[in-house]
């Protein structure tokens, strides 16, 4: 939105007078926040090679994992915090069981996929094949959660998501059809060959990583415009007063499906991507812990703001993988990821309680409170 | 969506069925026009009746608006005024009694509905979104009538940039003629109390409606702020939109209104002109305290 249409007074749509690094990006040109925004990507892209680096190098790359599992596995994990803070940041409707949707994205893979699968016979598809028949169902798992909820919101809204969430992992356990424990064997990778060579193999996975990147940043630019929008707008209405919001004209009810489909989306990106690189997935991996520990990425990351969501995302992911391998008192500290979470999310929400980067609203409004509980 | 303070579906059925001409029942309010079908009322309240358990907070209320009038809506703390404009704006369901609307019943519609067919409100405690900015408050309102799908906005399709400059444009002229145009950009909680009811309207009068409901928007204003209120609610009167007004500040409801009712204790208690109304025994002793019954 440009604002040079009101030349005489130059009022703004959002905040972008105040101080720091974003504050300084956002009174940039659009060339200039175009050319950092596509440094950054490029920066990204290069990831893989951070351990080349003299000295700080070595320090950052894991040693338990290989370094560019690690990034792939940050790239489903950012996904998966970009589509829950649709959900939670900014339409404000708090989902607990998110990581039911990227288990649909997977299972939905796999089963037109696999051998294994019942359906092997008359599908056998390719993955590229699949993605948008697993993300069709994601987006439908989306709306069968959110029609019934519609009305429930907060603690309630929690607790249905959960069971949602619970619903899916114990049919994929205790189904013959979604083969539990087993799970599925010989999920085909994305396609593609370079000089020759499969782009996909199994030894590396720099390739997966940069596929994850490229659905990042369009999931990023999807976002940025709802968000810019009409559908931001209403979103954003509809966390601030529900009631006054379909008062004005908003469709509420539409708004909400929406995000809930378009989160489940998202999450079921990440699904694929998983299945696809993994070849395997079996009932063990879409475990409640899962859920929270992309919701705490979300809010240590700061709910309602994408590049906030986007650091916790990789976060959550990076610490564990960090961790494995250094082993403390013979015990691998990876096994006690959840233990140290729980205390780097106490120490984040008491020093930074907006998140690491606040959603400039969100901060306002913590603000805001805080004036009113001690007055100057 | 079935909301708890609904009825059966069978009652509402019967409710709707019921003849309009139907007598009302009689009481006390009996001398007053009760059902009298004006064919060119543009909002007929009619004989509505809303229970809250065992509160009636409106006892089988008519009235009807016309176009183009500002109308005044009046009574003691309790009286039922705010009740009323909750029903008509489908918060509430009444228990019985039907409101139209440009000839169309409106019980039992969505509120978005309501307000895309020319219902619009404010609130007597103000509801803006607080986190947006005062433009951004604006547009919600102006984006009642808008059309960019979740698609098009995705895409940044052409419809997307058109909705969203005419939208902006007109809620900066809508800022502008309440007064509080540059305050644009600024964070709607950061708003003085004055303000902030001010951007209400203007919140409304950008899902252009033909009806604008206003929920006692001098409250808390000081004499020269209630006189600039009063010129601005004859300014939108005058862009064609029809007001009603719901005020304790007597003084200031005579001075604007072309007609008024009384409510108090949930019932009508007096209608007509401000001359007519201020001279009613029932409305001064409405306004002393002393109860009607004895009036
Ligand atoms: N949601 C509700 N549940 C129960 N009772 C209600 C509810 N809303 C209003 N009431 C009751 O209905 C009656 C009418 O309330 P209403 O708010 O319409 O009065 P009002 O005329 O707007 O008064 P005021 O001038 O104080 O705003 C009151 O007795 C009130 O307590
Ligand atoms: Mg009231």
């Amino acid at each position: 939105m440009s604002d040079t249409a009101v030349a005489t007074e130059k009022p703004k749509t959002s905040f972008r007078g105040s101080g720091g690094v974003r504050g300084w990006f956002g009174r940039q040109p659009g060339w200039v926040r175009a050319v950092v925004a596509l440094a950054a990507a490029a920066l990204a892209f290069l990831l893989p090679y951070v351990g080349d680096i003299p000295l700080i190098g070595p320090q950052l790359i894991t040693e338990g994992i290989d370094w560019p599992s690690a990034l792939f596995n940050m790239s489903y994990y950012v996904l998966l915090a970009l589509g829950l803070n649709v959900v939670v940041g900014y339409a404000g409707l708090l989902d607990l069981g998110y990581v039911g949707f990227f288990a649909v994205g997977a299972y939905g893979t796999a089963i037109l996929t696999s051998k294994d699968s019942v359906l092997y016979s008359h599908t056998g598809w390719a993955w590229l094949a699949a993605v948008p028949v697993a993300l069709a169902a994601t987006m439908l798992a989306g709306l069968i959660l959110g029609w019934p909820t519609l009305r429930l919101r907060g603690d309630y809204l929690a607790i249905v998501t959960l069971g949602f969430a619970e619903i899916i992992r114990i049919v994929a356990t205790n189904t013959q059809t979604f083969r539990g424990d087993r799970g599925f064997t010989g999920i085909p990778h994305p396609p593609g060959t370079w000089n020759g060579k499969v782009i996909f193999g199994v030894t590396d996975a720099i390739p997966y990583f940069w596929l994850g990147l490229v659905v990042i940043i369009a999931v990023i630019f999807g976002v940025r415009n709802l968000d810019r929008s009409r559908v931001g707008r209403s979103w954003l209405a509809i966390r601030e007063d529900e009631e006054a919001a379909e008062i004005m004209g908003v469709r509420t009810t539409k708004f909400k499906l929406w995000a809930f489909s378009i989160g489940a989306f998202i999450g079921g990106l990440g699904g694929v991507l998983f299945a696809g690189e993994q070849g395997f997935i079996n009932s063990s991996t879409f475990v409640l812990q899962f859920s929270i520990l992309v919701l705490a990425g979300v809010v240590m990351g700061g709910s309602g703001n994408m590049a906030g969501a986007i650091l916790g995302g990789a976060l959550i992911s990076y610490i564990p993988d960090r961790l494995r391998g250094i082993s403390v008192g013979g015990t691998d500290l990876y096994e006690y990821r959840f233990a140290m979470f729980g205390v780097v999310i106490i120490i984040i929400m008491i020093l930074r309680p907006q998140g690491l980067i606040p959603s400039r609203r969100r901060a306002m409004e913590l603000k805001d409170r805080a004036k009113e509980v001690a007055p100057l | 969506m079935s909301e708890p303070h609904m009825d059966t579906p069978e009652e509402l059925d019967r409710m709707n069925a019921r003849p309009i001409d139907e007598p009302a029942p009689t009481g006390a309010d009996q001398i007053l026009d009760q059902g009298v079908r004006d064919p060119d009322a543009l909002l007929e309240v009619d004989h509505v009746t809303l229970r809250f358990g065992g509160v009636v907070a409106l006892n089988d209320v008519s009235f009807s608006l016309r176009k183009g009038e500002i109308f005044g809506l009046i009574g003691p703390n309790g009286a039922g005024k705010t009740t009323c404009f909750n029903a008509m704006t489908g918060v509430y369901r009444p228990t019985s009694g039907a409101i139209r609307f440009q000839g169309q019943s409106i019980v039992g519609k969505k509120k978005h509905e309501i307000t895309r067919g020319g219902i619009a409100r404010t609130f007597q405690n103000v509801r803006l979104f607080p986190e947006m900015t005062a433009l951004e408050n604006v547009m919600v309102g102006a984006d009642a009538h808008h059309k960019t799908s979740v698609i098009s906005a995705l895409f940044r399709l052409p419809r997307h940039w058109q909705e969203e400059r005419s939208g902006r444009e007109r809620s900066l002229e809508l800022l502008e003629f309440v007064g509080i145009r540059r305050r644009a950009g600024d964070v709607s909680r950061n708003l003085s109390y004055g303000e902030q009811r001010r951007l209400e309207i203007a919140r409304a009068l950008a899902t252009n409606p033909t009806l604008l409901c206003l929920d006692e928007p001098a409250a808390g204003f000081n004499p020269a702020e209630k006189a600039e209120l009063l010129e601005l609610i004859r300014r939108i009167r005058d862009t064609g939109v029809t007001v009603l007004l719901i005020e304790h500040d007597m003084r200031l409801v005579m001075g604007v209104t072309d007609r008024i009712v009384v409510l108090e204790f949930g019932k009508k208690i007096a209608e007509g002109t401000p001359a007519e109304v201020r001279d009613n025994p029932a409305v001064i002793a409405a306004y002393l305290g002393v109860p009607t019954d004895a009036a």
